[in-house]
């Protein structure tokens, strides 16, 4: 560096990026089990506090999370997730066959479900509310609602059911993220 | 440390541009920032700024957008309308807070 001016320099002005190109995310939400669908629901929200036009396409098993029957009622079970250890950052392994026994998802689910509390993470219905409110758009799968015998009515409100090939169009001058 | 000279009153900004010192914000400072980055204070604006500092003292951190919704009763809907495309930020620059951390 130079001599500093001795003029006052225009002011230092944060650069929110108001003049950048049109940035647009479209997650594909294809799991509903608590710890698969929040990442994609946090970045979702976190795209739009950015600025950036988001979409969200719910398929398969992702439909309990828009779906008015189970969204507030996910699960979480650790069975097949080696990289579970107990809170607070333990070096153990929570073992394999523990996942199995009767009633330990409802305990997993339980201790999930405060953790994130604690965090002040909102639960999933809310959090789904918060997107949309902020101009994220959701999207259902129509194969999967075919599947699982789901119209419209019931799914949240403002969640249209469209088909893959629509997706695939909506996406196409976007960045597809599969979660 | 930066200055800028805002509204006829030099105060501390950070790199980007955030005012670093509380007590040298007052309202013409606010309208100063929200002129830099192209937004004209209106009544609306008001009660979010003045939540948004009153909640920092009080808290000792810039509130995330759903603490604001929430608490402030401002809806999500209009922070977008009042600060648009990145209202946490927006909000808290005119505020004379610094930028929230937190990813909800």
């Amino acid at each position: 560096m130079t001599d500093t001016a001795t003029a006052p320099a225009a002011p230092i002005v944060p650069d929110f990026g108001d003049d950048d190109a049109e940035r647009k995310m479209c997650f594909i939400a294809s799991k509903g089990t608590l710890d698969m669908i929040y990442p994609s629901l946090i970045m979702a929200n976190a795209a739009l506090m950015e600025g950036v036009e988001t979409h969200i396409f719910f398929t398969f098993w992702g439909m309990d999370a828009i779906a008015k029957k189970h969204m507030d009622d996910l699960q979480f079970t650790w069975m097949g997730n080696t990289a579970m250890h107990p809170p607070g950052g333990s070096k153990v392994h929570m073992p394999q066959g523990m996942a199995g026994l009767p009633g330990m998802t409802h305990l997993a689910t339980r201790m999930m479900r405060k953790q994130i509390a604690d965090l002040e993470i909102p639960e999933v219905p809310e959090l789904l509310q918060m997107i949309q409110d902020a101009g994220g758009q959701l999207w259902a799968c129509k194969l999967s609602a075919d599947m699982m015998g789901y119209t419209e009515d019931d799914l949240m409100d403002d969640v249209p059911i469209i088909t893959a090939a629509d997706f695939i169009e909506l996406s196409a001058d976007g960045q597809v993220i599969f979660t | 440390m930066p200055t800028a000279t805002l509204a006829g009153i030099e105060v501390h900004v950070n790199d980007e541009g955030f005012m670093t010192e509380y007590d040298e914000w007052n309202e013409e400072v606010a309208k100063a920032l929200a002129a830099n980055i192209g937004i004209e204070l209106t009544d609306a604006h008001w009660p979010v700024i003045t939540f948004l500092r009153d909640d920092f003292l009080a808290q000792g951190e810039t509130p995330m957008l759903r603490r604001v919704a929430s608490v402030s009763g401002v809806p999500t809907k209009h922070l977008f309308q009042l600060f648009p495309k990145k209202p946490a930020k927006k909000m808290s620059y005119i505020a004379g807070v610094p930028k929230p951390h937190g990813c909800i």
